[in-house]
C-alpha cells in the first residue's frame, strides 16, 4: 500500500476480546481476540466453517457471544442487537445476498439512509416540508451512491430481478449508504468472475481511500486478499492462526498447513 | 425509468390519474348515475370495502405480515362510532370518524403484538383472535351495544355541519371524500420513508434490522394504520351500508372476502385495494345477470353461487401460481403493452 493515504491507518477502532461462541455442543468460535484498527482494510481468511461469518455476525449482533466483549471506538457495546448495532455505526453486507427483493435499486439504497431520516408517519402521509426535504436530501446522497457504483441504468429496476454480480454491488451500495465508520463484508467477492472482482476490488479500495472508512472482509481469493488488505486474520477451527500483514501470514506455518494440510507419516 | 415528480413526490402521471379519478367520482357518476340502487348495492359498499382492503394491504401486502382479522377492526371501528356519537353527540361527525379510527388502531396495537414472536401461516392464526375476541367482546357487554335487546341497532344519522347527509348520494359524497383523503396518505406513506421499512421488513427483515430499522416498531406500526383504516371503514359500512349496528355483519366470512380482494388485486400496491374489492362484490353481481340472462331459471339460485365459489377458489390458485402481483399488475402490463404498440406505430410512420 502506497505511503501517502487520505486517512492513514490509525488507533484501535474495533476491539475483539475473548470471544467464544457455540451452538449447543458446536463451538463455532473459541477465545479469539482481535484489534481492527481505524481506515484499515481488514481480511478474514480461513477454510470453510472455520468461523468467520459467525464472527463477523457477532460484531454486527445478529449472534450473542457467550463470552467475551466487543468495544467500538473505546467504548463496549452494552446492548448486543443489529439495531443497535446500526445506530453506532457499523453496517454490513451479507454472504447470501440479504436484499429487498422487490424494493428498486434506489429504494434498496435508501433504506440504508434510514439511520438519517427522522420524519414519523404522519409528516409522510401529509408531505410536510420535514419529511420532503429530508427525502429529497437522502435521494440526493443516493443518487451519488448509485452514480459512483456506476449502476445509474438500474435504479429503478426490483433487486430481484438483476443478475447476482449487479445484487452484489447493490448490496455495498446499501451499505455505504448508512455512512458507516465500520464496513463488515461478508464475501463481498464469492461468485464473481475475475472482471466483476477487479471492479468490486477498485470501488472497495476507493471508498477506504475517499471517505476513510474502515473495512473488515471476508475473501476466500487469496490475490484479493494480498491485494487489497493491510492486515489479515487467520481463523480456522474457531480459532485464530495467523494475524499481521499480508507477507507474514503467507510465510507463516500454521496457516499454510491449514490451508494445504499436514502430512501424517 | 421513473417519472420525475411535480408537485410534492407526485408525477405528471399521477396528478393526471387523480384529476380524472376526481372528475369522474364527483362530477360524471352523479349525472350518469341516476338510481339509488347503483349507490346503496355497489358504489357505497365498493368505496368502504377498498378503505378496508388498503388497510389489509397495508399490513399484508406491504409489511409483508399475514394477519387475518380485517372485519374484527371494522367491527370496533363501527361500535367506536356508534358509542361516539351516542355518548359524545356533540362531537363533530368527521371528529368522531378519526377517533373511531384511533380505537381500532389500538387494537391493531394490540393484535399485532403475535408478530413480534411469530410470522407467516402462524401468525395468521394468531390475528384470527382478534376477529373473534373483538365480535365476542361486543356481543358480552351490553354497554357497546346500549343495552338493546332487539339484536338490530339503528345507525345514527352522518350529520356534518348541522347539514344531514341522509339519501344515498349524500352519503357516496361524504365516503367519496374520506376515501379519497385516506387513500392519499397511504400513497404518501408507501411511496415515503413509512412504507420503505415497510417494505424491507417484508422482504429480508433481517437485513432491516441492521440497516437501523426497528422491527417492533415498524411491525406494530403498520397493524395500528391498516387497523385505523379497517376501522374507518367499518365505521362507514355501518353507517352508510349496512345502516344498522350487528357484529354478525363483521364475521370471518368478511375478513376473508377482503384477504382476497387483497391477494387477487395484487398485493403491495394501492390500486389493487380498488381493484380486488371492485371484483370481489361485482362478480357476483355480474354472474347473476348472467344466469339469469341465458338460463333463464333453468339453472337453480344456490347453483349459481356455488359456482361463484368454485370460481372464486379457482382464480385465487390461478393468481397465486401465474400472477401473484395480481390484477393490479395485469392492468400494468396492459398498458405497456398498448403504449409501446401505438409508439412502435408511431415510430414506424416516422421511418417511413
Amino acid at each position: 500500500m502506497s505511503e501517502e493515504r487520505n486517512f492513514p491507518i490509525g488507533n484501535a477502532i474495533l476491539e475483539i476480546k475473548n470471544i467464544s461462541l457455540s451452538f449447543g455442543g458446536v463451538k463455532a468460535i473459541t477465545n479469539t481476540s482481535f484489534t481492527v484498527l481505524e481506515h484499515e482494510i481488514r481480511a478474514i481468511i480461513g477454510p470453510n466453517g472455520a468461523g468467520k461469518s459467525s464472527l463477523l455476525n457477532c460484531i454486527n449482533g445478529i449472534y450473542k457471544p457467550q463470552e467475551g466483549s466487543i468495544s467500538f471506538k473505546g467504548k463496549m457495546l452494552e446492548k448486543i442487537n443489529p439495531n443497535f448495532i446500526a445506530q453506532q455505526g457499523i453496517s454490513r453486507t451479507f454472504q447470501n445476498l440479504a436484499l429487498f427483493k422487490r424494493m428498486s435499486v434506489l429504494d434498496n439504497i435508501l433504506v440504508g439512509r434510514q439511520l438519517h431520516m427522522s420524519a414519523n408517519f404522519l409528516q409522510v402521509a401529509l408531505q410536510l416540508p420535514k419529511a420532503m426535504e429530508e427525502e429529497q436530501s437522502n435521494l440526493a446522497k443516493c443518487e451519488e451512491i448509485v452514480e459512483f457504483l456506476e449502476i445509474h441504468h438500474i435504479r429503478d429496476t426490483p433487486v430481484g430481478k438483476l443478475p447476482y454480480g449487479l445484487q452484489k454491488k447493490v448490496e455495498l451500495g446499501r451499505a455505504l449508504a448508512t455512512d458507516a465508520e465500520v464496513l463488515l463484508l461478508d464475501e463481498p467477492m464469492a461468485g464473481m468472475n475475475v472482471e466483476e472482482k477487479r471492479e468490486m476490488c477498485r470501488f472497495i479500495l476507493k471508498v477506504n481511500d475517499e471517505l476513510g472508512t474502515t473495512m473488515v472482509l471476508i475473501e476466500h481469493d487469496m490475490g484479493v486478499v494480498m491485494d487489497i488488505s493491510d492486515n489479515v486474520v487467520v481463523l480456522d477451527y474457531g480459532k485464530i492462526i495467523g494475524d499481521g500483514p499480508p507477507d507474514q501470514v503467507r510465510s507463516n506455518q500454521a496457516v499454510i498447513d491449514a490451508y494445504l494440510g499436514v502430512a501424517h507419516d | 425509468m421513473k417519472s420525475k415528480p411535480v408537485i410534492l413526490c407526485y408525477s405528471r402521471n399521477d396528478i393526471t390519474n387523480f384529476v380524472v379519478l376526481m372528475i369522474l367520482g364527483f362530477a360524471i357518476i352523479p349525472f350518469i348515475v341516476p338510481t339509488d340502487y347503483w349507490y346503496t348495492s355497489i358504489l357505497i359498499p365498493w368505496l368502504c370495502l377498498s378503505l378496508a382492503a388498503i388497510g389489509q394491504q397495508i399490513v399484508m401486502g406491504y409489511a409483508g405480515q399475514l394477519a387475518l382479522g380485517a372485519a374484527g377492526f371494522m367491527a370496533a371501528g363501527a361500535f367506536a362510532l356508534f358509542n361516539l356519537e351516542l355518548r359524545l353527540p356533540f362531537l363533530p361527525f368527521p371528529v368522531a370518524l378519526g377517533i373511531a379510527g384511533l380505537i381500532a388502531a389500538a387494537f391493531g396495537i394490540i393484535f399485532g403484538l403475535p408478530s413480534l414472536r411469530v410470522r407467516g401461516i402462524y401468525l395468521m392464526v394468531a390475528t384470527l383472535a382478534s376477529q373473534f375476541f373483538i365480535i365476542w367482546m361486543i356481543d358480552k357487554f351490553g354497554w357497546f351495544k346500549n343495552y338493546d335487546t332487539s339484536g338490530i341497532i339503528t345507525a345514527q344519522d352522518i350529520v356534518i355541519f348541522n347539514k344531514p347527509f341522509t339519501t344515498p348520494f349524500e352519503m357516496y359524497l361524504v365516503i367519496m371524500v374520506v376515501v379519497t383523503v385516506l387513500t392519499i396518505f397511504a400513497i404518501n406513506m408507501t411511496r415515503g420513508r413509512t412504507g420503505r421499512n415497510w417494505m424491507a421488513v417484508r422482504d429480508m427483515d433481517l437485513a432491516a434490522e441492521s440497516m437501523g430499522i426497528s422491527l417492533l416498531k415498524t411491525k406494530l406500526q403498520a397493524f395500528a394504520i391498516s387497523a385505523f383504516f379497517c376501522g374507518v371503514a367499518g365505521a362507514l359500512f355501518a353507517f352508510t351500508y349496512l345502516k344498522s349496528m350487528e357484529p354478525v355483519a363483521f364475521d370471518i366470512k368478511l375478513s376473508f372476502r377482503i384477504l382476497f380482494m387483497v391477494i387477487l388485486g395484487g398485493l403491495g400496491t394501492i390500486s389493487g385495494a380498488f381493484i380486488g374489492a371492485a371484483f370481489i362484490l361485482l362478480f357476483p353481481v355480474v354472474l347473476n345477470t348472467f344466469g339469469n340472462e341465458f338460463f333463464h331459471g333453468m339453472i337453480d339460485a344456490t347453483i349459481i353461487s356455488s359456482i361463484e365459489l368454485v370460481v372464486f377458489g379457482v382464480l385465487i390458485i390461478v393468481f397465486m401460481i401465474y400472477e401473484p402481483l395480481g390484477m393490479a399488475k395485469l392492468w400494468e402490463n396492459l398498458k405497456l403493452r398498448i403504449r409501446s404498440k401505438f409508439s412502435n406505430r408511431f415510430g414506424g410512420e416516422q421511418k417511413a
